[in-house]
């Protein structure tokens, strides 16, 4: 490379920064490593900031409109902060012929969230996927990463309040 | 690895697998523990199966990949004797401890019912056989025996010649040959080549590569390494979505023991074919199911498709010769050559050999994962072997082929199924998801929400599909609302058939299809919303005077 390029060195205070720094070293540095390092940043902190998004940037010698476009373009990275606590709602097929249409709206009822928002209070964040890949348990709910199958409306709405 | 880690590692540090010591197994528990039954709480079976079991040292209690019928997890089967226990929850194994102690040593397997019976194992012969994490399970199933006779016994070409005799076909859905595209990639010039396996399996409704990845993942590296062998490449990429934790979980611990036990990495068993396997991420995007928008992901882009040719076969990763194969096609690759191609080529009807995985869900009794050869009826699937439509309501229409695909009505429920008695219906074979429909789904809707889905993956690279995919999804909402005329049915109509010709990729391509099917078969639903303002099904939202309602 002509231009005299120095490594960045990853914003202070924070060791969680070694995790992103170790994944992206251990894939060489390089452009590729971008999804991968994305991936790891969102582990870390739960959502992509513009520190995180510059980080890996210059680390991998990505331009940031090229690293923008990346984290914009693909639906599981977050450049927002999440609630508390996380609730993936599964849209796919099976579980929208088996009522995950209600199940949102009870969300929109109950708590007054919309997906890909968080409840006023911050506790509860929601999101859509689009397959979980559940749909033998249709309608699938993921809340704070554990599965729940054959969503109840009520029992749903009744465990999250009482988070 | 902080507190979200701490739940996940828990089945690690339990004793899983709990062998008597040393002595004869007289009775074997297999517990299901694939992401469904997992869901369920199987963990927690394993865990108290081995606790109540423990002083009778000839009882093991092991773990194994799905056992099929999700709908009645969490399962636990007794080995010898087939026996399945149903909805098992951690409170209720003393029916499966007591079955386990009057197993007799000369037991033998009962026949399942028809949901076991119909089917026809090959890409997941192993399911609810083997522990999905041990290599010595996968082995003594005869893994690695595949990959040992293609690098002591054959040439790479006689490898492509006995796939392509086997008459596999892409089970990514498209169905291009195999053997036909290894040889593609193995005649390109190239100082490197790249295999590639697919597994982001984005079609909803779809769990086969899961299943298969959770089940069995010992068996697509084994595939992976075959097809590497065949192709002349040294290096893969497993590209599987973000959304299947489990599945990377698992593949990782494959991919690490089998580098250790020498079946990859460098000169795999003594030989000077070398192969290592790396996987990577997806982030959440339909589109990267489409070949060259995955090459795009894994080089860390965007994944937006390329027009092709170039086929990444001469020209992918890197700019290098790239075989991209899918999950199911891979797991298919070392039962073709361990027990033959002929034998492959002997199940199956015309041109559509081998077997299928599907994936059944929707309004169906046995919701679950079943493999059933190629040319078995529509109506076999789904009322044989998926034991027909919960409540005994009536059947309306079968989904298939994901976002792409269409709707098959009931009068078509006895066609054979294969690659193209499908597209003669309208439909596609998509990866292998069906998805039942009862008389409580309103086509249109369903047309809707396919729209709706294509319109949001969309990668907004070409216009037809960027733009053309919103416009349909507008005018479906507007029929659903009750506010359309047949003027706009016809411009609907005729905005399908130009995405459908347009696009660039098979995104775009096959975003109308649910339209045409729908149209095809349930025209009568449309005009009911349009001329009558009325929504049979009763799930559009129509502002109507009441008595219309009632």
């Amino acid at each position: 490379m002509p231009i005299p390029y120095t490594k960045p060195s990853a914003p202070p205070r924070d060791k969680r920064w070694k995790i992103v720094a170790t994944r992206m070293r251990r894939l060489g540095d390089r452009p590729e490593a971008l999804i991968e390092a994305l991936h790891a940043a969102q582990e870390a902190f739960g959502f992509l900031d513009t520190d995180a998004l510059q980080f890996v940037g210059d680390t991998l010698g990505v331009p940031h409109s090229r690293i923008y476009g990346v984290a914009t373009f693909y639906s599981f990275f977050t450049l927002k902060p999440q609630g508390d606590h996380t609730c993936v709602v599964c849209t796919g097929t099976a579980c929208y012929i088996n009522g995950a249409g209600d199940i949102l709206d009870a969300f929109d009822d109950t708590l007054g969230v919309k997906p890909k928002g968080t409840t006023e209070d911050g506790k509860i964040s929601l999101l859509t996927a689009r397959c979980i890949g559940a749909c033998s348990l249709a309608p699938a709910v993921v809340v704070d990463g554990e599965m729940k199958g054959k969503a109840d409306r009520a029992a749903l709405m009744a465990q999250l309040e009482a988070m | 690895m902080s507190d979200n880690a701490a739940g996940a590692p828990a089945t690690r540090r339990r004793k899983i697998t709990i062998d008597p010591n040393q002595g004869p197994v007289r009775a074997t528990a297999r517990v299901c523990e694939a992401a469904s039954c997992i869901s369920g709480g199987s963990t927690d079976i394993t865990a108290r199966l081995g606790e109540l079991t423990d002083d009778s040292g000839d009882v093991a209690i092991k773990r194994v990949g799905c056992l099929g019928l999700c709908a009645a997890g969490p399962l636990v089967e007794i080995a010898e004797t087939a026996e399945l226990f149903e909805h098992v929850s951690p409170d209720t194994v003393d029916p499966v401890v007591a079955a386990l102690q009057s197993v007799k040593p000369d037991a033998e397997r009962q026949p399942q019912g028809p949901f076991f019976e119909k089917q026809v194992r090959v890409a997941t012969e192993n399911f609810g056989k083997v522990d999905p994490e041990s290599l010595d399970d996968y082995l003594a199933e005869g893994g690695f025996q595949a990959l040992r006779r293609v690098l002591s016994d054959m040439t790479s070409a006689e490898v492509r010649e006995e796939i392509s005799q086997s008459g596999l076909r892409g089970r990514g859905g498209a169905g291009f040959p195999t053997g036909l595209k290894w040889t593609t990639v193995a005649k390109a010039t190239g100082d490197k080549k790249y295999v590639i396996c697919n597994a982001d399996e984005g079609d909803p409704g779809a769990f086969m590569d899961r299943s298969v990845l959770e089940s069995d993942p010992y068996r697509v590296l084994e595939g992976m390494a075959i097809a590497a062998f065949a192709v002349h490449a040294t290096e893969g990429y497993i590209y599987c979505r973000a959304e299947y934790p489990l599945a990377v979980t698992r593949l990782r611990t494959a991919i690490r023991l089998a580098q250790r036990a020498g079946y990859l990495g460098d000169n795999i068993m003594d030989t000077s074919f070398s192969f290592s396997i790396q996987i990577r991420l997806g982030a959440g995007a339909f589109v990267c199911g489409e070949e060259t928008a995955l090459i795009a992901s894994v080089e860390g882009r965007r994944g937006t498709p390329r027009p092709r040719p170039p086929y990444p076969a001469v020209q992918g990763l890197w700019g290098s010769p790239t075989l991209i194969n899918n999950v199911e096609s891979l797991a298919s690759v070392p039962t073709i050559l361990r027990e033959g191609p002929e034998r492959y080529a002997e199940i199956g009807v015309g041109k559509s050999k081998g077997t299928k995985v599907f994936a059944l869900a929707g309004r169906v009794v046995n919701t679950g994962l079943v493999e059933v050869p190629m040319g078995m009826t529509l109506r076999e699937i789904i009322f044989d072997i998926g034991g027909g439509i919960i409540d005994d309501r009536p059947f309306k229409a079968v989904q298939t082929g994901g976002p792409s695909g269409g709707c098959i009505p009931a009068e078509h429920l006895d066609t054979p199924v294969s690659y193209e008695s499908l597209i003669e219906l309208g439909s596609f074979m998509g990866s292998g998801g069906i998805i039942i429909m009862d008389e409580t789904s309103c086509m249109v809707d369903v047309a809707k929400f396919f729209q709706d889905f294509c319109r949001e993956e969309s990668c907004g690279k070409c216009t037809p599909c960027r733009v053309g995919t919103t416009q349909m999804y507008m005018l479906l909402d507007q029929i659903t609302r009750g506010e359309a005329t047949e003027d706009d049915l016809a411009q609907l109509e005729r905005l399908a058939g130009i995405v459908a010709k347009m696009s660039l990729c098979g995104l775009g391509q096959g975003a109308p299809n649910p339209i045409f099917s729908t149209l095809r078969y349930f025209r009568d639903e449309y005009m009911a919303h349009i001329v009558d303002k009325a929504c049979p099904a009763g799930v559009c939202p129509i502002e109507q005077p009441a008595e219309v309602v009632a």
